[in-house]
Order: structure tokens, then C-alpha cells, then sequence
């Protein structure tokens, strides 16, 4: 079981407390409705799939039940980073990795 | 008395403690103290059951956990019974009843050792390649013959009454091993202050010191040191020692899992004591200290019963006091065996000769075999070996073919040297490194905050072992933050031999491919040459060469046949080990008992129950409940002498002639409340609620983005800022994380709050001409006729005198129809009112089954039962809910997709029997043509299908290909002993003008 730090709780918590989200930083087209299938298809279906740095979505579902990102490892499962929803999607070198490091 | 093997004077237990047990029937004497296979031993009985494949008699190779061979069942009673237990672990005790295994009709005498003459047949990949063809006779003469023969031991027939502690831990460091190496770092880790947990899956701690008889530590022997030591450590308020008690499991984050044996071991258990405890710890650093496991010889015939590993016949005799035999033959490739045969020597035992495929042994060991008069035949091997049950002789040959020796043998002990205990190791995801010049895999990079240290490090010698322990110890604590002062350990140790050698992969003695019966794996019966075979067969890699023979599986999980077959099958492939690679370590690193892991989690704790707030007045009204999630619903209320067909026709009927009342509560809730509440809205359903008024509600159906139903339900606007959202019983917290998520992340702009209600407010519908009627006495000060409460109304009012309530005006069964919300304590007294009305006015209670035929009468779908994750609105005939105004909401991008607006999407409609009698199955497929070729076309199938009572004939409901525009034609449903006619229809079979309703 992992560790998941709340951004917003300020708390490290067991991972049955948090619920996943898929891939952060896709956002919903604001003219969606006008989308063509190339755009619809891209950000509905395609996902990266990193073998890597993956940012994805957590929700703090059985505590403060607030939506966040993190950058993990998918490898070693290990949590580089938890952000607060709407803050920008941190480079690798903030993260402290050189590029290609991600793999 | 505890068996004529039983050397005076040798070994740690104590002659006057004796345990009477039983083995097959046979009672035996043994020690406190005594393994069942120690015990045997002391008795000479070497044979304790028989192999999975051929049924080879075996007998134990081990004195520990890594055993593949001794495998038995242990019964305290009826209820606990436990097949598959390491005759080498289980500790005896008085009345202790075991038995052998995978044998028939006894031990001595196996029917099933025909496979072992059969043994050609039985070759690796044997299951995949035999079995392939003709296709019936795998259903019929293979499988169940496959079955009889398959699995070891036989599983319990009653529910195990046992029951299993489960503790989490926090701790600075945990260490796992309690040998010399675990125990020293815990010395130094404990010192610091740190909070240190160490455990060991042995009785008692000491790990490879129960056999070393020349080891001092600190001037003790070293296995008294290492109890001194652990009594020092027990008695810190900082040190946690668990004895009995496997690591088995490396998860991320430093989170191990520890099974600790309570009461298997005990002859009488204390009733509340729980028998296996699971430790879940979490550790801020770990260290490894999980020894080494000795490795056999690979050699013709090397399984016989008395073939045993050297450590382990050292751990016999200076332990138990046992001698695994009285003339004892040596087969090895590394100087520790030498001990063994030194230690049997001295205890009087007979060693014929010790054989040694080096040319040149380590000197130390030379000299002392010279000086006990110990003949040494370097250079030289087992070629094979005699005895039906019991070896009796090894026949011994130079390398390089020639000449050969036989000697008679009660016994035979063998090592090819030491493997690392890498497992846990490998479990945390850390990289292993091969060490070419020991040919051994050892713990290389990192992936998590742990340390390898002593053997299972590949760190060879006791003050090396001593002193890389100590100082990770106070590393670690270190690490963890543990700040007191602490001086620096230091621990004078001493030790007769330092070791050399070793070998990996078949050694001469494994003879030809074609006979000879050189054991790598024993527990699943491979042999070198399958390994061979494996690879002449065209497997490349280590891991499908495991799957094809089956190597290391079960729960040998690389202890004993890893490094072998590893040597093998790189020598057939023509790569170096490290080139073919390891196979992967998995949990757990000895079998764990299903309680263990299920823990409390069964019965009735193993979910959560969900009862609603009237659930005692329907119970006491004969209610049967159905599970629907964790909800208990009454199903359908039997009155005498009534069935569940009954019950529900006349339920279906009192609603649909007077009234009937119905539990609702489980219904979701969610408060949707805010400035904005109405534009959210608008963004997750496919309806408009802008223009919906206050004190109106309506049917809303909710997507996915792309395009699919996801759930629906009512939703009545209170106030220009407030909505009581309801969605189906099982969407509930979906619902609402699907709510959050856009609202958090897509929608953050809208000022809207979110609450879930739905245990807040207890819910009774109450449908049938006489609604009305029926609550009117309970509604205070409420108009709730027609025109003052219409149909997809809602108020808040007052009931049963000042009782705030949410009264809707719905239907979900297609009649007049109020849904009385409650708060939650105010059900049962909502539920008693009503019921002595509806009671009066001629109705009654009905359970979900009516509620499900009412509403398919009326054409209302269920979300995930007529759709299922693929339906769009207009494929359910429910495009009327999809607001055409709207620039914007979840779902309207998805519905335009090509997909979803072709031809040939399966639809929503009704289906009519051609004979009124017949009930359709739900599920059951649907073809134009039933006269068509098999495999058939399947166009849909039927995802509702009821009695309906009050039509007198059936009614189903169904997705169907191109469905809308097939209203009128007749479509078939074939089943196994007939094809039924049926035809197409409109969704809705009752009142179709609703009439019944607006009244
Ligand atoms: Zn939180």
C-alpha cells in the first residue's frame, strides 16, 4: 500500500484513503461541442502510458476529498512530486531529473 | 524412547520434555523442540511422502522452510486441518496428528508410482503437448484424470474455525533474520534508541547457529550468544522481537508484510488466541539479513529418501541431537559439507568417504579430514545411487568416466554451496548483480531504503558478516533519525573454517539426458535434462523455460532449483547466467495461510452491511432481502403459504388496483446547492435545468464524455439555488466523484457545493390509485391535490405533525405516485404511519421485484441492466432528455462521434412472446433468422424480462440491432431445448398514454 502526500491536507495518508484520476493535465476543450474527432479522439482516448515519470490525478476521496496531481515513477511507484489541481505541470528539471532521466 | 537415531549428549533439547505424536497413524516420541522431521529422524524414518509428478518416495532434504520434499498434513480436529505443512517446521507437540501425503493407498506402497515408470511420458511440457488434441477427450479423459491425480495434499472440508489477528506497525527499522547478522545490526540499530522490529520465521533466533558448533561469539558458543542476545533485546522498551514469524511480502514504500505462527505449535490453544497474526509494517528503513540457503547436488538418483543437504544434517545432529543415519556418504562441491562430515564423525558416526568434484578443496579441511581419518576423493562424483525407500548405497567414479566404487550408505549428504536468500531483496524492486567469481547473484542497486548485510549479501565470514551487520545497523537507525548516543560495537568472534567452493548446474554424476533422473526442482519433479529439453524445444527465455517445466514453482520460488536450472539452461543456450537472467521473485517467500491473508475480513465482516432505516419494520413484516451492493432491500413481502411468484403477482397487482407502499431510501442523494447549482447542472446531465422551476423536477440522464449513459434519476429544483439530486442505488459515490471532478477541475468558475445526502434522508414511495388518499392525513398543511402538487412536483412541507419533509409528486411504476423523504430517524415512524393507511385502504408493502416488473410495464429503464456502458439516450429511446439547446454539456461531443450515429446501433425496445406464457431469460441472445448456420448472427439480447400480472401475459425488454425500426417484425431467441418467437414492440406495455398518472 502506498503513501500519498495531500497537498491541500498537508498529511501523508494510506493509499485506501485516496481514489485515482487518470493523466492530469488533459483539459476539457472549452468549444468541446465543435471538436473534430482527430481533437475529440486526443483528448479523450489517447494516454501516454509513460514507462517513467507519469503525472497523474489523485483524489483525496476519503478525507478532505480534493482532486491533485502527482508525478510518480511508474517503475519504483515512488511519488516525486504532489501539486495542487491548477498549478502548472512541473519540468523535469524541477523535478530534479535530467531529461531522458524519465525512463 | 525419542528414537535410536538420538545421539547423548548432542543437540539442544532436553531428553526429559517428551511429546507423544503420530505420523500415518504410527505414534512416535519425540522432543520439545523436535520438527516432526527431526522427530522421524530420531526414529530413522527418512520416508515422509511422495512427489508430485512421478511419486518418487521422499524424504526431507532440509531442516528449514526451503523444504520441497517432507510435506504433510497436520490435524488438530475436523476444523483445522491444514494440508502441505513443512515437515520441517512444524514443531510437535503432545497428540500432534500428521500424516503423508499424495499417496495411495499408503506411503510404502503408491499406486501412483506408475508415473514414475511412465516417466517418459511425464516430460516437461508434458501437460501442454498431450492434451492438446482431440478437444473432447480434454473435457472428458484428460481433465478429470488430471484432476484426481493433480495437487499435493488435500484441502479442508469444513470452514476453518481458527481465527487471525491482523496488527499494523510503525517502526525506524525493521530487520528481518535473526541470525548473527540480523541480531548484531539490531544491537547497534537498538542502542540509538531507534525503534527496531526484528523478526525470524524460526522457534527461536540464531538462524545458520543452530548448526555451527565451532562458532564463538563473545567467547559463548554462538548459539547461546545469539539467545543472550535475544533476551537483551526482548527486554528494551524500543526492540520488538517476533519469533515464528516470515517476511513474506516487499512492497513499495519500505511495506512489508509479516505472518506470525501463534498457536501451531502449542498443544492446547487458548480459545482466544488467534492463531496466525498479520503484521502489516512500515518501516522508515529495513535490513535484510536473510542468510543463504545450501544447494544439492545435481546427480542421478540424488532424491532418495536419506539424501539430505549438509547444513541440514549439521542442524540434525547439533540441534536436535539426531544423526540423519549411521554411515553417511558425502557428496560435495564446497568445504561445508566437510564440516558436517566432521561434526557426524566426532558424534560416531561411520563416513565411508567424502567426494569432492574439485581437484582441489579448501586446506583446512583437508588437514582435518586427514586428521578424523575422513577418506577424501577429489576430482571425483556420485554417479548414482540405490534404495527403493531409503538409500542404501552411492556408486562414486572418477570425472573422467572409469573406473567406479560402490559403497553401501544409510545416508547421503551433499553441497553444492550457498545461494543467497535474495528474495525480499528482489521483491522491493531492487537490481540484482551477478558474481561471476562465486557464480551467485548478490543485491546490487537499490530501489527502496534497505540494506542487504551477511550471506544473503554475499559476505562471506563471520567477523566480515559481524562488522558489515553493526554498522548498518547504526546507519540505518541513524538514518531513520534516531539520535542518542551510542558507542561503537564491536563483537570478538571466532569460527573453525573459513569455506570455499561451490558450483552451479548439473555436476558429472547427472548422467545421460535420456535416463537419468537428476533432480534440480523436487517438489515439481524437474530434472536436468527437462531443462534441456526446454530449451532443444525452442524456450529462449529463463522465463518461459520456467513456465514449460515448471521449475521453481509453487512454493519452492527459487530457494533450491533457481541457481540450477539458471546453470542449465545457460549452458544449453550457449550464454553466460547472467545473459539468460533471473526469474522474478515473487510474494509470498513461504506459503501463507488464506486466514492470514483474509484476516477478519470474513463472514459478516467481510463487507460492510447496509441496512435502511425502516429495515426492522420490513423484516418484521416477513420481508426477504436481496444484497443489491452492500444494501439489504426487501425483495418481496410473502404472506402464508405464499412463493416469491406469488408474493410479487399480488404485490404488482394491489399497486396497480389500490395502493402500495415501497422502501426508496437507498435511492443516492446529493444536495446540490449555489449560485450556480442550475448552469452545473446543466454541464453534467443532457436535460436543461435553467428553466426548471422552483418546486418542479424532472427525469435527468447523465453521460460520459463520450456519449454512453452513465446514470439517471429525479431531480426536483427546491429553490432557485438548490437541487436534490437522486441517481440510481448503486451510482451513488461514482455519481458524485464524477460531479467533483468537473466541478474541482473542468467547472471551478461555478459557485456550487456538493453534499452527499443519501443516508440523510429516509425515503417511502407510495404508488396506486389510492396515493392520495393515503398520505393525505399524514401531510400537514399541504395541498397535494392535482392541481397543487402535479405530477414532477416537489415540496418541502411538514408530516406526521412537524416532521420536516421533501415530498415529491413521481412515479417510478407508472400510477399516482409521492415520494415521502424523511430525515433518516424518522423512518420507521413515516414507514409505521403510512403503512397502517395503506394497510386500510386495502394495499400493502411491496419489495424491489414488484418495483422492477412495475417499471418495466412502464418501459423506465434501469442504468446497467437495460444499458450497459454502450447505450446513448436515443439508442434507450430517450432522446427527448437531451436538451438540442445547449452549447455545452458532458456527453455532447461524445454523441456526435461517427460511431454513434451510424446505422445498425443496437436499440432500446420490447418484446412480446408469441406465446403470452412464456418468460424469457434475461441475457439470452436474439436472432432474425433461426434456421441460419451455426455459429448464428446474434442482433441483441434481452436485458429485462418479468411476468406481468396485471397484462396476464410476459414482457421483456431488449437491445436489439437497427431495434426503433423493427417495431412489428417477429425475431427469435434460440435456448437449449426450444427457439422462441417473439415479437418487436414499443418499450412501454402499460398506459401508455399516462392516464393512470396525471390524476
Ligand atoms: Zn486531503
Amino acid at each position: 500500500m502506498l503513501l500519498i502526500h495531500c497537498p491541500y491536507c498537508q498529511e501523508e495518508r494510506p493509499e485506501t484513503e485516496f481514489r485515482h484520476g487518470g493523466e492530469a493535465h488533459i483539459a476539457r476543450p472549452t468549444n468541446i461541442a465543435d471538436i473534430s474527432d482527430e481533437e475529440f479522439e486526443a483528448y479523450f482516448f489517447i494516454r501516454s502510458n509513460e514507462k517513467g515519470v507519469t503525472f497523474e490525478r489523485w483524489r483525496h476521496a476519503h478525507g478532505c476529498g480534493r482532486f491533485f496531481n502527482a508525478a510518480r515513477h511508474t517503475v519504483t511507484d515512488k511519488f516525486i512530486k504532489v501539486y495542487k489541481a491548477g498549478e502548472p505541470k512541473p519540468t523535469l528539471a524541477e523535478l530534479g531529473l535530467e531529461s531522458g532521466e524519465s525512463q | 524412547m525419542s528414537g535410536a537415531y538420538r545421539i547423548a549428549g548432542k543437540g539442544r533439547l532436553t531428553p526429559a520434555r517428551q511429546a507423544r505424536f503420530s505420523f500415518d497413524g504410527k505414534f512416535y516420541t519425540g522432543l520439545e523442540g523436535d520438527t516432526v522431521a527431526s522427530a522421524l529422524l530420531a526414529h530413522g524414518v527418512h520416508l515422509m511422502g511422495r512427489s508430485f509428478k512421478y511419486h518418487r518416495p521422499r524424504g526431507p532434504i532440509s531442516a528449514g522452510s526451503e523444504e520441497p520434499n517432507a510435506l504433510i498434513n497436520v490435524a488438530r480436529d475436523a476444523t483445522r486441518e491444514q494440508p502441505n505443512v513443512r515437515a520441517t517446521v512444524q514443531e510437535i507437540f503432545e497428540g500432534l496428528k500428521t500424516n503423508s501425503q499424495n499417496r495411495w493407498p499408503s506411503l510404502e506402497y503408491d499406486i501412483g508410482a506408475v508415473n514414475n515408470l511412465g516417466a517418459p511420458f511425464f516430460s516437461a511440457g508434458f501437460y501442454y503437448k498431450t492434451f492438446m488434441w482431440p478437444k473432447a477427450a480434454w473435457k472428458h479423459v484428460y481433465e478429470p484424470f488430471i484432476r484426481a491425480a493433480a495437487g499435493l495434499g488435500v484441502a479442508p472440508k469444513e470452514a476453518d474455525t481458527d481465527h487471525y489477528a491482523n496488527r499494523y506497525a510503525h517502526c525506524d527499522v525493521l530487520i528481518v533474520g535473526a541470525g548473527i547478522a540480523g541480531l548484531s545490526a539490531a544491537l547497534a540499530a537498538a542502542q540509538t534508541g531507534a525503534s527496531v522490529i526484528i523478526c525470524d520465521e524460526q522457534p527461536e533466533v540464531g538462524g545458520a547457529l543452530h548448526y555451527e558448533a565451532g562458532t564463538t561469539v563473545d567467547g559463548m558458543p554462538g548459539f547461546e550468544w545469539a539467545q543472550k542476545t535475544a533476551q537483551k533485546l526482548a527486554a528494551m522498551d524500543n526492540v520488538r522481537l517476533l519469533t515464528r514469524t516470515t517476511a513474506f511480502g516487499y512492497y513499495a514504500q519500505n511495506f512489508i508484510s509479516l505472518t506470525e505462527r501463534i498457536t501451531d505449535h502449542q498443544a492446547m490453544v487458548e480459545k482466544s488466541a488467534p492463531r496466525e497474526r498479520l503484521w502489516q509494517v512500515r518501516a522508515k528503513r529495513v535490513i535484510l539479513a536473510t542468510g543463504a540457503i545450501e544447494r544439492h547436488m545435481v546427480f542421478d538418483g540424488n532424491d532418495r529418501p536419506g539424501i539430505l543437504l549438509a547444513s541440514a544434517a549439521r542442524t540434525y545432529l547439533n540441534h536436535y541431537g539426531v544423526a540423519v543415519g549411521k554411515k553417511v556418504g558425502v557428496y560435495t562441491a564446497h568445504d561445508s559439507a566437510y564440516e558436517a562430515a566432521f561434526d557426524l564423525k566426532r558424534a560416531g558416526v561411520e563416513i565411508p568417504a567424502i567426494v569432492d568434484t574439485r581437484e582441489k578443496p579448501g586446506d583446512a579441511v583437508m588437514a582435518e579430514a586427514a586428521a578424523l581419518g575422513i577418506k577424501v576423493l577429489t576430482g571425483h562424483a556420485v554417479i548414482k545411487t540405490s534404495g527403493r525407500l531409503r538409500v542404501t548405497s552411492m556408486t562414486v567414479g572418477r570425472s573422467t568416466k572409469g573406473t567406479t566404487t560402490k559403497y553401501e550408505i544409510d545416508a547421503l549428504i551433499m553441497s553444492a554451496g550457498w545461494t543467497p536468500s535474495v528474495h525480499l531483496f528482489s521483491q522491493s524492486r531492487g537490481k540484482l548483480t551477478w558474481d561471476a567469481d562465486n557464480a551467485r547473484f548478490v543485491p546490487g542497486t537499490h530501489a527502496q531504503d534497505c540494506l542487504a548485510v551477511g550471506a544473503c549479501n554475499g559476505t562471506d565470514g563471520l567477523a566480515n558478516t559481524v562488522e558489515e551487520a553493526l554498522g548498518a545497523g547504526e546507519l540505518m537507525a541513524r538514518a531513520a533519525g534516531a539520535a542518542a548516543d551510542a558507542e561503537k560495537l564491536s563483537l570478538n568472534t571466532e569460527t573453525a573454517f573459513e569455506w570455499t567452493g561451490g558450483m552451479v548446474g548439473a555436476s558429472e554424476g547427472a548422467g545421460p539426458d535420456t535416463v537419468a533422473k537428476a533432480f534440480i526442482d523436487f517438489q515439481n519433479d524437474v530434472c536436468a535434462k527437462d531443462i534441456r529439453l526446454a530449451v532443444r524445444e525452442g524456450m529462449r527465455s529463463i522465463e518461459h523455460i520456467k513456465r514449460f517445466t515448471t521449475n521453481g514453482m509453487a512454493s519452492d520460488q527459487g530457494k533450491l532449483s533457481n541457481m540450477h536450472g539458471l546453470a542449465i539452461a545457460a549452458e544449453a543456450l550457449g550464454k553466460d547466467i547472467p545473459e539468460v537472467g533471473l526469474t522474478t521473485f515473487r510474494a509470498p517467500y513461504t506459503p501463507v495461510t488464506f486466514g492470514t491473508i483474509i484476516n477478519h475480513a470474513r463472514g459478516s465482516l467481510f463487507d460492510p452491511t447496509r441496512k435502511t432505516p425502516m429495515h426492522d419494520q420490513e423484516a418484521a413484516l416477513g420481508a426477504v432481502f436481496e444484497d443489491v451492493g452492500q444494501w439489504k432491500r426487501a425483495w418481496f413481502f410473502p404472506r402464508a403459504g405464499e412463493d416469491m411468484h406469488a408474493a410479487v403477482n399480488r404485490e404488482c397487482k394491489t399497486v396497480r388496483e389500490t395502493v402500495g407502499m415501497f422502501d426508496a431510501s437507498t435511492l443516492g442523494k446529493i444536495e446540490v446547492v449555489g449560485p450556480d447549482a442550475a448552469k452545473f447542472l446543466d454541464l453534467m446531465y443532457t436535460n436543461a435545468w435553467d428553466s426548471l422551476k422552483p418546486g418542479r423536477a424532472k427525469y435527468g440522464i447523465m453521460l460520459r464524455e463520450d456519449g454512453f449513459i452513465y446514470d439517471d434519476g429525479v431531480v426536483g429544483r427546491l429553490a432557485e439555488d438548490r437541487f436534490h439530486v437522486t441517481t440510481t442505488t448503486g451510482g451513488a459515490p461514482r455519481v458524485l466523484q464524477h460531479m467533483e471532478d468537473y466541478l474541482q477541475t473542468e467547472f471551478p468558475h461555478l459557485k456550487v457545493w456538493l453534499t452527499s445526502t443519501s443516508e440523510q434522508w429516509a425515503t417511502v414511495a407510495i404508488q396506486g390509485p389510492k396515493a392520495r388518499e393515503v398520505i393525505a392525513p399524514i401531510v400537514d398543511d399541504q395541498d397535494i391535490s392535482n392541481e397543487g402538487l402535479p405530477f414532477m412536483s416537489v415540496v418541502e412541507c411538514k408530516v406526521l405533525g412537524g416532521v420536516p419533509a421533501r415530498l415529491f409528486r413521481m412515479t417510478f411504476a407508472g400510477e399516482l405516485g409521492y415520494e415521502i423523504n424523511v430525515p433518516a430517524d424518522f423512518g420507521p415512524a413515516l414507514w409505521d404511519a403510512l403503512y397502517e393507511r395503506v394497510e386500510a385502504a386495502g394495499g400493502c408493502a411491496y419489495g424491489t421485484e414488484t418495483m422492477h416488473v412495475l417499471r418495466a410495464e412502464k418501459g423506465y429503464i434501469i442504468v446497467g441492466q437495460d444499458t450497459d456502458g454502450t447505450v446513448t439516450p436515443y439508442d434507450a429511446g430517450l432522446g427527448w432528455t437531451v436538451s438540442k439547446k445547449k452549447t455545452d454539456f458532458v456527453g455532447i461531443r461524445g454523441l456526435k462521434r461517427p460511431d454513434l450515429v451510424a446505422e445498425g446501433r443496437k436499440q432500446l425496445v420490447g418484446l412480446k412472446t408469441r406465446n403470452p406464457k412464456v418468460v424469457l431469460e434475461e441475457g439470452a441472445q436474439i436472432v432474425a433468422d433461426p434456421n441460419q448456420a451455426k455459429p448464428m448472427t446474434m442482433i441483441g439480447h434481452v436485458t429485462s424480462s418479468y411476468w406481468s400480472e396485471h397484462l396476464g401475459s410476459s414482457i421483456a425488454l431488449a437491445v436489439v440491432v437497427d431495434g426503433h425500426k423493427r417495431k412489428g417484425e417477429t425475431l427469435y431467441i434460440p435456448m437449449e431445448k426450444e427457439t422462441i418467437a417473439v415479437e418487436v414492440t414499443d418499450t412501454v406495455f402499460v398506459d401508455k398514454e399516462g392516464s393512470r398518472i396525471n390524476v
